[in-house]
């Protein structure tokens, strides 16, 4: 049986990692990463050192290599392409047996791929483009506590998208004053309010004083307009016992809707709270802040697109995905790849919006994408044409900086919200007519008039293509 | 136009500031226009269905289904007939128009068509 035998020293990666025949197994986890290698190194020597670091490998031969089977649980870097625009990097695609993972378990997963490799001294940089993960191991997670569906028929609300808004000042309100804010938006329109993350339990206003409030809030806005209303309630916490007993809270007086932040808090916090809105029925919100430290950089780090599938493994009803608009060329594709990758069941490779992988879902649930961040309502019908109706507007500033007030300006922006989609049913271009659409709808509506008059109105021509991917020269 | 200070008028004690979602923040449709959004409910290939409410009792999930859903009909007249019969029955009603997504599980549009008279109105 044995035919090897132990010879102690460094090896190339590449004698063992580097396996440009191998044929991925349906059942193996796919990863894409970028790799910028130091200057000298061959591309497959780096492919290969980024297999073995993020699997079985280590800098030297052990002899207990030889106890296990370690052509079976070794990762393989497969295949290696050009980045378009970019000489000096290049895509290597490792694939990893699926039993090296445990089940379940994102915070594996990651400790893996995304762990010691990254500070690995043959290459300049890093960056995990995306990552498929084989139906097999997506059965193992437990997911959205909810997903898109089970939340309308929660709420109520259907055939079109959700509207929200973060309180603010983000910092420094009492309990009773914050809680006025969300009544006065609740009641003007809109379905949720919500915590700013950097709210969790300080001096100025605890987080039992704030749900409290918060809750007649809701309860009151509820009987006056007939509507199901929420108020993401930020269980983000210092750990994990102090997050599940502000949970607890919630769910004791009834909060239809919790959120917590899924990269600050951690991955294994953000599993365990998922499983528990499952078990006790709690929707829940996720926010990402810390996700521009990870995805920023073109060369190093860890894309969107993999935070975002991580998110729907580990579980969230809601994801915060950007809002396109205002940004630069190039996001709009990029975007409609992650907010497909959350919120559809099957998702074809497609490099024009940086998908490396198939990826399929089997029936875990969908997230809602959350566009939040300086819009207003004259950006109400692009967003909608981009984002659809699965998704969550939140208008901040575009709601509470209404000249008179929070329940006019969310009036405004349900108007705005509900002419748009009656025109798009009706067959008409909103990125095109958006402009006439309010203006027609303000007619009926002087909050939505004043609104208009506040904010500047932007342009709707948008460049129907842009590219992700820079072309080569 | 005038831009000073407006009070927002809604009240508990006003049966009119109850709203109905999807379009009610709009004025409400005429004939012409809630064609069109059966056209667009038969457009996405869903299955049409009216209900209906006392204006009381709008907050519940479940209205009164008129009849049963017209599963895979696409005549928008005879959709159109559908909802203005339920409306001549129950005229002091609230009556929805939904398009059931039988693939998503899902009902891929709901709105009120015909607004009932709330009790005290």
């Amino acid at each position: 049986m044995a035919k090897k035998t132990y010879e102690a020293g460094v090896k190339e990666y590449r004698e063992t990692y580097w396996d440009p025949n191998y044929t991925p197994k349906d059942t193996d986890i796919l990863a894409c990463f970028k790799v910028t290698p130091q200057p000298g190194v061959p591309r497959e020597e780096a492919a290969a050192a980024v297999a073995a670091e993020s699997s079985t490998g280590t800098w030297t031969t052990v002899w207990t290599d030889l106890l296990t089977d370690l052509d079976y649980y070794k990762g393989r870097a497969y295949r290696i392409e050009d980045v378009p625009g970019d000489d000096e990097c290049f895509y290597a695609f490792v694939a990893y047996p699926i039993d090296l993972f445990e089940e379940g378990s994102v915070v594996n997963v990651f400790t893996s791929l995304v762990g010691n490799v990254f500070g690995f001294k043959a290459i300049r940089a890093l960056r995990l483009e995306d990552v498929r993960f084989p139906l097999a191991y997506v059965m193992t997670c437990n997911g959205p506590p909810h997903g898109i569906q089970v939340e309308r028929d929660k709420l109520n609300k259907y055939g079109r998208p959700l509207l929200g808004c973060t309180i603010k000042p983000k910092l420094g309100l009492s309990a009773k004053n914050y809680g006025r804010a969300v009544y006065e938006c609740l009641r003007g329109g809109l379905d949720f309010t919500k915590d700013d993350e950097n709210v969790n339990s300080q001096p100025f206003m605890r987080w039992r004083e704030r749900y409290d409030f918060v809750m007649e809030a809701i309860l009151k806005a509820e009987q006056e307009t007939g509507e199901r209303k929420g108020h993401y309630l930020n269980v983000t916490a210092p750990t994990p016992d102090e997050m599940f007993k502000r949970a607890e809270y919630a769910k004791e007086i009834g909060a239809p809707i919790i959120m917590h932040d899924y990269l600050t808090g951690g991955f294994c916090a953000n599993t365990g709270l998922a499983q528990w809105c499952r078990d006790n029925g709690v929707l829940l919100h996720i926010h990402r802040a810390m996700h521009a430290v990870l995805d920023r950089h073109p060369r190093h780090g860890i894309h969107f697109r993999v935070l975002a599938k991580a998110l729907r493994l580990s579980g969230g009803d809601h994801l915060h995905t950007g809002t396109v608009v205002g940004k630069l060329e190039g996001d709009r594709q990029a975007t409609l790849g992650w907010i497909d990758l959350i919120r559809e069941k099957y998702i074809k490779e497609d490099r024009s919006r940086g998908i490396f992988f198939d990826q399929d879902w089997g029936h875990m649930p969908g997230v809602f994408a959350v566009a939040s961040g300086g819009i207003h309502v004259w950006h109400m019908p692009v967003l909608l044409s981009i984002f659809g109706d699965d998704a969550v507007f939140q208008f901040g500033g575009g709601t509470l900086g209404h000249p008179w007030g929070n329940a006019a300006g969310a009036a405004a922006n349900r108007v705005a919200l509900e002419a748009c989609v009656k025109a798009r049913n009706e067959g008409r271009e909103l990125e095109k007519e958006g402009g006439d659409i309010l203006r027609e709808a303000a007619k009926h509506s002087p909050e939505l008039r004043m609104a208009m008059e506040t904010w500047k109105e932007i342009k709707f021509e948008f460049e129907t293509v842009d590219k992700l991917d820079v072309a080569h020269k | 136009m005038t831009t000073e200070m407006q009070d927002y008028k809604s009240s508990l004690s006003d049966p009119a500031s109850r709203k109905l979602e999807t379009f009610s923040y709009l004025p409400e449709m005429g004939m012409d226009e809630i064609r069109k959004q059966v056209e667009y409910i038969v457009s996405k290939g869903w299955n049409p269905a009216i209900e209906h409410v006392e204006p009381e009792h709008a907050s519940d999930h479940y209205w009164y289904m008129w009849k049963l859903p017209m599963f895979g009909e696409s005549d928008v007249d005879r959709i159109l007939a559908e909802a203005e019969a339920c409306h001549k029955e129950y005229p002091d009603h609230h009556v929805r128009l939904i398009g059931y997504d039988n693939y998503r599980q899902t009902q891929g549009t709901a709105m009120v068509i015909f607004r009932g008279v709330p009790k005290g109105a």
